[in-house]
C-alpha cells in the first residue's frame, strides 16, 4: 500500500555505538503507531533512515515499496517533523513554509492552508526565532502537512507542549489516522501516547522489543490474573479447575486465578453457589507495561557498555 | 486485532514538481528571506564602491617637492604626459638625425657599435650640486637604428627598426608594438644591417647580418601618415632606475638619465627627391627635456648619442610618481566586498547545518547533488549581480571623481568592460567556492576563515609587496587570488624595463586565465563538497 512504511533489518553503527541492531517493524495506514523507547534506543536514527537522511549499514526502509531517495516530490508522500528547532531564526514562519513549498512546486495557497490548520495565522509573519517550543512544533506539523502526504513521521511532537496542546495533538494524530494515513509518532514517555496510539512499537538498544496493539500489550502486562477472596476456598478451586482455570493459593482465603476472565469466574462461582467476597482483575497501566518491557533493555545498557562496543 | 478495514488516504492536493527549477526557486526564497544576508550583500556592494571612490579622490597630500615652486596639490601634481596615437601616455625622447622622406622610399644603414653610459647612483642621497657621474654600461633597452616618423612632434606616429642593448634587433611602431628580429649584440665584428621601406601607409622592416641576405622582420600600417615624413637615424637610452621595494608596500628609488651611442655607416636614403643634408636635433618633452644628445658625421660615418625612450609609459613602482592611477585602483575595495560576500555565501549552507535545517532541505529534496547545484546557482547569480553593480559604480563614478584630481591611465571600453564584468565574475565564483567550503566544513567560522585564507590573504600578501616578487608571482598564479588578474588595467610591455609585480597591478597570468584558476578551485571544491554531501549522513 502506498502509505505503508516498512522497516526491515536496519543496522547502523556510530563509531563504537550500535545505534540500530536489526530494527524491523511496519507502520500501517489508518492507525497511529507509537514508537516508544528510552532515549538512545534508536528512534530518531530510524526516522532519519526512513527519510533517507542517514544511510543504514544494512537493511531497508521503504515507503509504499519505494526507497525515500527514489520518491518524486517526497513531501507528497511522506511528511515529517524531526526537530522543531530546525529553523532559520530570522526567517518568518510563512517564508519557511514558502521555500519548502517552492522546492516541490507547490503553490503559496497551500502554505496558507497549512498555516490555518496549525492555528498559526496570527504569528505566520513573525520571525520563527521568537516562537515558543509549542509554536515551533505546530510550525513543524504545518511543514509536514504541506504536501498532504498519506504517511507521517513525528519525532517527539509532544515536547514542550502545554497540557492543552497535548490534548490537541492527540486528537490531531487520531484524526490523521482516521483519514487513512499511516502515522508514526515517537516518544520516550508512554503516558503521552495514552489515548493517542492504536499500535505500539517498543524499542530498546536498536531493536524492537514489542510490536503489538495497545490493548494486547496491556493484557499481557496484566497477565490475565484475577484476585479471588472466598471462605470456601477448596470448593472454589475444584469448580474453577474444572472450568479450565489455574488457581494458585496465596493465603488462607485468597487465591489468584488465571486462564479465566473475571466475568467468567463470577459466573462459575455463582452457578455452583460458592460464596465469595471479592473478584478483582489485576489490570496494568500502559506505563507499567512499558516499564516492564524496557527495564531489561535499560539495565543491560547501563551494566554492559563493553557489550555495545564489541 | 483492532485494525479496521481502512481506505488509504488519497490527497486532494495536486502533486507538485520537483525539478531543478523548483530547487533554484526554493533556494532563492531561502536567500531573500533572511534579512541579515541581504544586508550583508548590500554592505559588500557599498564597501566596494566606497573604497573605490576614496581611491578616486586620492591622497590629500600636497606636493611641493619638484622645483621648489609653490605648493600644489591634486591633479596639478600629476605629471603631464604626451599621448601616443592610441591615446596612451608615452615617452618620446631621442636624438634624431634626419631628413625629409617624400612619398615612398627606402632607408638602409649598417650599425657597427652600440655603447652607453650609466649614471653612478647614490640611492637618492646625492648632492644636487655635484656633477653627474657616469660609468660605462648599456641599458638593455638602449636603442639605435632607423626611424620613419610622422614629424618631430613628440607622440606622433612612427615605425623604427633598431639594435638594442640586450634584446637583439627589434621592429617597433607606435610605442606599443614590438617584433623581434635577429638576436645578439652588435659590435664592429658583428654588425647589423637595417632597412625600412615605406609604401603608402605600410612600413616594412628588414635586417641582415651581411648586407646581402635580408630577412623581413615585419611590416606595420601607420594610418594617416603624411606625404612627407621625417626619416633617419636615432639613438636613445631609457632612464636608469634604482628601486628598492619596501616591506609593506611602496618603493624607494632614484632615477637618472643614461646615454647610448650608436655608430652607423653605409647610410642610403632613396626616395623621389635628390639626397639632402642631414639635420640633428633632440626630440622630446617632459622633465628630462631638453635631453642629452649629439651627433657627429665623419664622411660616411655617423656617431649618434641620445638619451630617453620611445615607449609607452608604464604604471606601478617603475612608473611616474604623483597622483597617477589605473582603473584597477578604483576596485581596491573588491577584497572588502569579497569578505562580506564570503560570509553570506558560507552561511547560506553552514547556517542550515547549525540549525539542523539541512535535514529539512534534504528530506524535501533527496537528490543532494542538485541541492548543492541549486544553491551554487543562486548564490553565484546573486553575487554576480551584486558584484556587477558594485564594480560598475566603483569604476564609472570613481573615474568621474578621479578625473579632476588624478591622472588615470586611459583604457579602451573593452578593457573597462572586461574589468567590471571580470570583477563580478570573480566575486560570483568566490561565493560558489565559499559555499562549497561551507558544505565541506559545515561550520561557519572555520569555513569563512578558510576561504579568506585562500582567496583574500594571498591577494593581500601579493599586493602589499610583503613577499619577494617571484613568490608573489607564484601566489597569484596558483591560489584563487589569481583571478584578480581580471583587474589588470594596463598591459605589461616587454619592451619596457620595469617592475611588473602584483603590487604594481601586474599579474603573471592573462585576465581570463587567472579567472580560470579560480574557476578550477571552485569546481574542485564543489565536486568534493557534492561527494561528501552524498556520502555523509545529514
Amino acid at each position: 500500500m502506498e502509505a505503508t512504511i516498512e522497516v526491515n533489518g536496519l543496522r547502523k553503527r556510530f563509531g563504537p555505538v550500535m545505534a540500530l541492531d536489526g530494527m524491523t517493524f511496519t507502520v500501517q495506514p489508518g492507525q497511529v503507531t507509537g514508537f516508544v523507547g528510552p532515549n538512545g534506543a534508536g528512534k530518531s536514527t530510524t526516522m532519519r533512515v526512513i527519510l533517507g537522511l542517514d544511510a543504514p549499514d544494512q537493511g531497508t526502509a521503504l515507503i509504499g515499496g519505494q526507497r525515500y531517495q527514489d520518491l518524486r516530490c517526497p513531501l507528497n508522500h511522506v511528511g515529517a517533523l524531526l526537530d522543531a528547532g530546525a529553523l532559520q531564526p530570522s526567517r518568518s514562519a510563512r517564508n519557511h513554509l514558502l521555500w519548502l513549498a517552492h522546492s516541490q512546486g507547490l503553490r503559496a495557497k497551500r502554505v496558507d492552508e497549512v498555516i490555518g490548520q496549525a492555528g498559526l495565522e496570527s504569528a505566520a509573519r513573525r520571525k520563527a526565532g521568537g516562537y515558543s517550543l509549542g509554536m515551533r512544533q505546530r510550525l513543524g506539523i504545518a511543514a509536514a502537512m504541506l504536501g498532504d502526504p498519506p504517511a507521517l513521521l513525528f519525532d517527539e511532537p509532544f515536547n514542550g507542549m502545554d497540557p492543552e496542546g497535548i490534548v490537541w495533538m492527540r486528537g490531531y494524530l487520531r484524526s490523521l489516522a482516521a483519514q487513512g494515513r499511516a502515522v508514526l509518532v515517537s516518544s520516550h514517555l508512554m503516558s503521552e501516547l495514552q489515548d493517542a496510539a492504536d499500535h505500539l512499537v517498543v524499542v530498546g538498544r536498536g531493536q524492537v522489543i514489542a510490536d503489538t496493539s495497545v490493548a494486547s500489550l496491556i493484557a499481557s502486562a496484566s497477565g490475565d490474573r484475577v484476585q479471588l477472596r472466598t471462605t470456601a476456598r477448596t470448593e472454589a478451586m475444584t469448580v474453577l479447575a474444572r472450568a479450565g482455570a489455574t488457581v494458585a493459593v496465596t493465603g488462607p482465603d485468597t487465591a489468584t486465578v488465571s486462564g479465566l476472565a473475571a466475568e467468567q469466574i463470577v459466573t462459575v462461582l455463582t452457578h455452583n453457589a460458592i460464596p465469595f467476597s471479592e473478584v478483582s482483575a489485576h489490570r496494568a497501566t500502559l506505563e507499567e507495561a512499558y516499564m516492564e518491557l524496557t527495564r531489561d533493555a535499560v539495565e543491560f545498557r547501563a551494566a554492559a557498555p563493553e557489550e555495545a562496543s564489541r | 486485532m483492532t485494525v479496521p478495514t481502512i481506505t488509504p488516504y488519497r490527497s486532494a492536493v495536486p502533486e507538485g514538481r520537483d525539478g531543478f527549477a523548483q530547487l533554484v526557486r526554493a533556494e532563492w526564497t531561502k536567500l531573500r528571506t533572511v534579512r541579515g544576508w541581504i544586508i550583508g550583500a548590500i554592505i559588500a556592494a557599498l564597501v566596494t564602491m566606497g573604497l573605490g571612490w576614496f581611491a578616486g579622490v586620492g591622497g590629500a597630500s600636497s606636493c611641493n617637492s619638484v622645483g621648489g615652486g609653490p605648493a600644489r596639490s591634486g591633479k596639478s601634481c600629476a605629471p603631464s604626459f604626451i599621448e601616443g596615437p592610441g591615446g596612451e601616455p608615452v615617452t618620446d625622447n631621442f636624438y634624431f638625425v634626419r631628413q625629409p622622406l617624400a612619398g615612398n622610399g627606402t632607408i638602409t644603414v649598417r650599425v657597427t657599435s652600440l655603447t652607453g653610459q650609466l649614471p653612478i647612483m647614490n640611492n637618492g642621497r646625492g648632492n644636487p650640486n655635484q656633477q653627474e657621474q657616469f660609468r660605462p654600461g648599456l641599458q638593455p633597452w638602449a636603442k639605435a637604428g632607423l626611424i620613419i616618423k610622422d614629424g618631430t612632434t613628440p607622440g606622433s606616429a612612427y615605425a623604427a627598426i633598431m639594435v638594442t642593448g640586450d634584446h637583439g634587433v627589434r621592429l617597433q611602431s607606435d610605442y606599443t608594438q614590438d617584433t623581434p628580429g635577429l638576436p645578439g649584440a652588435v659590435s664592429p665584428a658583428n654588425p647589423r644591417w637595417l632597412r625600412l621601406t615605406r609604401s603608402g601607409d605600410t612600413i616594412t622592416g628588414y635586417d641582415s647580418a651581411d648586407g646581402t641576405h635580408w630577412t623581413q622582420v615585419g611590416s606595420v600600417r601607420l594610418g594617416g601618415l603624411p606625404q612627407v615624413t621625417q626619416a633617419g637615424l636615432f639613438t636613445t637610452s631609457p632612464i636608469y632606475q634604482s628601486l628598492t621595494e619596501n616591506f609593506g608596500g611602496g618603493s624607494n628609488g632614484s632615477e637618472e638619465p643614461s646615454t647610448a651611442t650608436g655608430v652607423f655607416d653605409q647610410v642610403a636614403l632613396q626616395d623621389s627627391r635628390p639626397p639632402g643634408a642631414w639635420t640633428g636635433s633632440y626630440v622630446g618633452s617632459g622633465d628630462f627635456s631638453p635631453g642629452i644628445g649629439s651627433y657627429r658625421q665623419a664622411q660616411d660615418r655617423f656617431t649618434v648619442t641620445g638619451s630617453g625612450d620611445i615607449a609607452p609609459v608604464v604604471s606601478g613602482p617603475s612608473g611616474p610618481g604623483g597622483p597617477v592611477i589605473t582603473i584597477a585602483n578604483l576596485l581596491i575595495g573588491t577584497f572588502a566586498g569579497l569578505i562580506a560576500l564570503i560570509v553570506v555565501a558560507t552561511l547560506f549552507i553552514t547556517a542550515e547545518y547549525r540549525r539542523g535545517l539541512i535535514r529539512t532541505t534534504l528530506a524535501a529534496s533527496p537528490r543532494r547533488g542538485r541541492v548543492l547545484g541549486a544553491k551554487a546557482v543562486v548564490i553565484g547569480s546573486a553575487s554576480f549581480v551584486t558584484g556587477l553593480v558594485a564594480a560598475a559604480a566603483a569604476v564609472i563614478v570613481g573615474e568621474d571623481i578621479a578625473r579632476s584630481r588624478q591622472f588615470i591611465f586611459p583604457v579602451s571600453w573593452a578593457t573597462e568592460l572586461r574589468i567590471i564584468v571580470g570583477t563580478a565574475a570573480l566575486i560570483a565564483v568566490v561565493a560558489v567556492l565559499a559555499l562549497a567550503m561551507g558544505a565541506m566544513v559545515r561550520r561557519s567560522a572555520a569555513a569563512v576563515t578558510l576561504v579568506i585564507a585562500i582567496v583574500v590573504l594571498p591577494y593581500f600578501l601579493a599586493i602589499i609587496a610583503a613577499l619577494p616578487d617571484s613568490v608573489a608571482d607564484w601566489i597569484v598564479r596558483l591560489t584563487p587570488a589569481a583571478a584578480f588578474a581580471v583587474q589588470q588595467a594596463v598591459p605589461a610591455y616587454p619592451q619596457v624595463e620595469a617592475i611588473y609585480s602584483p603590487a604594481g597591478g601586474y599579474y603573471p597570468l592573462p585576465p581570463w586565465a587567472g579567472l580560470l584558476v579560480l574557476v578550477a578551485w571552485a569546481a574542485l571544491a564543489l565536486t568534493a563538497a557534492t561527494t561528501l554531501l552524498r556520502r555523509r549522513d545529514a
